[in-house]
C-alpha cells in the first residue's frame, strides 16, 4: 500500500540498499547460481564438519 | 543390557535415537517417548503456511521407522523424572501418560539407565494474552498451526482480490521470543506469494520484532561479506525487507493481542498498538514443564531444571553481564551436573545466558530475543550425546569425548524467500561460531570466511535439497548416517 505522493526519504525503509537490475539478474541466473550452489554447499559442509569433535 | 530412554522425537531426539540404535545394536534397548505419532521436519512448515507443501510432505509416522530400527516407541507425554527411583523402584524412571487415542491418559512408567531429554520447546502462547491459534494470531511452529495459517492467509488473499486493503503483521509475539529466522522466512514467503498474485500494492506488510536492530536474530547479529564490503546483518535484513516493501517496527515487546489489534511496549517505554488483518507471531518458548522427584517423592525439579523449564547441563549458569559473556559458558557435553546419566539436547537444554545484549525499558520490561537453537545444533547435540552414551555402555568410557559447543559450532540458516525452481529465492546465512567468540575473532566475533549472507536461486535449491535430504535421513533410508546434521 504505497502512497506514491510521499517522497521516499526520512523513512527507515528508505535507507537500506536495494538491489539493482543487474544484482537481481545474477541472483536468478541459472549458470551463476549453479556455481554458487556448490560454493555455498561446500562452506556449509565445512562448518558442519569442524563444528564438533 | 542397558536401557536408554529418549524423550521427544524432534530433530534432536530423533537424531539421538538413530545414532543410539546404530551404535548399540540389538543388545541394548532404546525407548522413545513422544506425544505425537509423527516426525515433523519443522523448517518446511513455512511452505505449508503459504500453501506450497501439504502436511504429509513435512511429516511421517514414527512407528514404522522405529519398528524397522528395533526401537520401542511409546506415543506418550513424559510428565516427571525420578532419577533415584522411588521407595519401590531401585532404578531411575520416567513417568508419562499415553496420548494415543485408545490409551489416552493411561499412565506409563519406564525405567532407564540413561536418559536423553529432547523435549524441545513448549510453545508458550499463554505468556501473551490473545496470542496463538486459540487466540487472534497464527503460528507456523507446528504443521497443524501452519495449515491453519495458510487457511487464514487465503482469506486475506481473497479480500485483496476483491479490492480490500489488508494489513499483515509477522514477527515475534512476546518481548523475549526467539526464532526470528522462521518469522523472517515466513514474511518473505508471504511477500513472494503476494507478488505472484499481483496483490502487493493492496497489502501492507509489517515486520514486528523484539530485536534491538533487525538482523540480530537472537545471536547478537553478525557480519557478512557482501559485494566487496563487510556488512552487518542489520543492513542485510533491512535491505531484504525494503526490497519486499515490508515496513518494520523494532524494539517492540508484544504484551497482548485483541481481535485485529496488537498491544506492544517499546524499549523506550511507550505503549503502542498495531492493527492487523492477519498476524503470524512467534510465541515465547519454555521448557516442556517436566517435574523431578527424589526417592522419597520430594520435588527436586529445581535441581534438574532452570526456572524457565529447560534442563540444566554443563553450562556456567552464574549471573553475568553482557560484557562478561564468554563462549566458555556454553555447554559441551549436555550432561546434567547432578545426574551423570541424564542429558538434555536440542532446545531442551537451558542456555547459560542470552547471546543478544539484554535490554530493559524504563517500565522494567525486558525486550530482547532469547538464544535460538536451530536445527543444526539440535541435530549435532543429539548425535554427540548418542555417541557418548554408546561409548559409556559399550566400552565403559565415561569421558564424554564427543563434544560440541555453540561457541565453536557453526550454523546455517537458509531463509526461503519464494518457492519456485527457477524464480524462487532464499537468503543463505551461515555463522561460525553461533555464539560470537570475541577473543578468537576480535574484529567481527566470528570467522568472516565462513559467515555468509547471500540471496539467490541457489539458496532455494539448497533449502529444497535439505528438505528431501533430512526426510531421507529421518526415515533411515540407505546411507542415512552419511548425511550430516
Ligand atoms: C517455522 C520454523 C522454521 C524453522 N526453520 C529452521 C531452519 O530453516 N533451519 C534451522 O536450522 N532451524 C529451523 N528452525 C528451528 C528448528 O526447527 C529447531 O531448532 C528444532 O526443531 C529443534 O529441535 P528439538 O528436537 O530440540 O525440538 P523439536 O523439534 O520441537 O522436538 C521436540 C520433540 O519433543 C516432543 N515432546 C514435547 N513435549 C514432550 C514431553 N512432555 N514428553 C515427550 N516428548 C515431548 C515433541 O512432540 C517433539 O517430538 C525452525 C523452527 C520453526 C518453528
Amino acid at each position: 500500500m504505497e502512497n506514491k505522493n510521499i517522497p521516499k526519504v526520512y523513512y527507515e525503509e528508505s535507507y537500506p540498499p536495494v538491489p539493482t537490475k543487474s544484482v537481481k539478474f545474477w541472483r536468478s541466473c541459472v549458470l551463476w547460481q549453479t556455481y554458487r550452489f556448490f560454493v555455498l554447499n561446500f562452506k556449509v559442509m565445512k562448518i558442519v564438519a569442524f563444528g564438533h569433535n | 543390557m542397558a536401557t536408554v530412554v529418549v524423550l521427544g522425537a524432534g530433530i534432536a531426539g530423533h537424531t539421538a535415537t538413530a545414532f543410539l540404535k546404530k551404535e548399540l545394536g540389538k543388545e541394548h534397548d532404546v525407548i522413545v517417548i513422544s506425544p505425537s505419532p509423527y516426525y515433523q521436519w519443522i523448517p518446511s512448515n513455512i511452505w505449508v503456511g503459504v500453501g506450497r507443501m501439504k502436511v504429509d510432505q513435512v511429516r511421517f509416522p514414527l512407528e514404522k521407522v522405529y519398528k524397522k530400527w528395533g526401537v520401542i516407541f511409546h506415543q506418550a507425554k513424559a510428565l516427571s523424572i525420578h532419577p533415584n527411583g522411588d521407595e519401590n523402584t531401585v532404578k531411575p524412571f520416567v513417568m508419562a501418560e499415553y496420548t494415543k487415542e485408545d490409551k489416552a491418559g493411561v499412565p506409563l512408567k519406564v525405567e532407564f539407565d540413561f536418559l536423553v531429554n529432547a523435549t524441545g520447546p513448549k510453545l508458550n502462547f499463554e505468556a501473551t494474552e490473545g496470542l496463538g491459534p486459540n487466540g487472534f494470531t497464527s503460528s507456523v511452529c507446528a504443521y497443524s498451526h501452519a495449515t491453519d495459517a495458510w487457511e487464514k492467509l487465503q482469506q486475506v488473499f481473497k479480500k485483496l482480490e476483491n479490492g480490500e486493503k489488508q494489513k499483515i503483521v509477522i514477527g515475534t509475539g512476546h518481548p523475549m521470543a526467539t526464532c526470528q529466522g522462521a518469522a523472517f522466512e515466513y514474511i518473505l514467503n508471504v511477500a513472494y506469494e503476494l507478488k505472484q498474485r499481483k496483490l502487493s500494492d493492496k497489502a501492507e506488510l509489517f515486520w514486528l520484532t523484539n530485536e534491538y536492530e533487525l538482523g540480530d536474530f537472537g545471536m547478537s547479529g553478525a557480519y557478512v561479506r557482501r559485494n566487496g564490503y563487510i556488512t552487518s546483518t542489520k543492513i542485510f535484513a533491512e535491505s531484504v525487507l525494503a526490497e519486499n516493501n515490508v515496513k518494520w517496527i523494532k524494539r517492540a515487546g508484544v504484551k497482548k493481542v485483541e481481535d485485529g489489534l496488537i498491544h506492544y511496549e517499546t524499549l523506550a517505554g511507550e505503549y503502542k498498538t498495531q492493527e492487523f488483518d492477519f498476524a503470524m507471531l512467534i510465541p515465547s518458548f519454555a521448557g516442556a514443564g517436566l517435574k523431578a522427584y527424589d526417592k522419597l517423592g520430594e520435588d527436586i525439579t529445581s535441581v534438574l531444571f532452570a526456572p524457565n523449564g529447560f534442563m540444566k547441563v554443563d553450562a556456567d549458569y552464574s549471573p553475568k553481564t553482557y560484557e562478561e559473556f564468554n563462549i566458555k559458558d556454553w555447554p559441551e557435553t549436555y550432561q546434567n551436573p547432578g545426574y551423570k546419566n541424564i542429558f538434555a539436547v536440542g532446545i531442551a537444554f537451558a542456555p547459560p545466558h542470552p547471546i543478544s545484549k539484554p535490554q530493559t525499558n524504563p517500565n522494567g520490561t525486558s525486550i530482547f530475543p532469547t538464544p535460538p537453537r536451530t536445527g543444526m545444533p539440535s541435530g549435532v547435540t543429539g548425535k554427540i550425546t548418542a555417541q557418548n552414551i554408546a561409548a559409556w555402555i559399550l566400552k565403559g568410557d565415561d569421558s564424554l569425548k564427543h563434544r560440541a559447543s555453540m561457541g565453536k559450532m557453526g550454523a546455517a540458516c537458509i531463509v526461503s524467500a519464494g518457492f519456485n525452481l527457477f524464480k524462487g529465492q532464499a537468503a543463505t546465512m551461515t555463522v561460525n561460531p553461533i555464539v560470537p567468540d570475541w577473543e578468537k575473532y576480535p574484529d567481527y566475533g566470528r570467522d568472516i570466511n565462513y559467515t555468509v549472507g547471500e540471496i539467490g536461486l541457489a539458496g532455494h535449491w539448497m533449502k529444497l535439497m535439505l528438505h528431501y535430504m533430512f526426510i531421507h535421513k529421518a526415515k533411515g533410508y540407505p546411507f542415512w548416517w552419511l548425511i550430516p546434521e
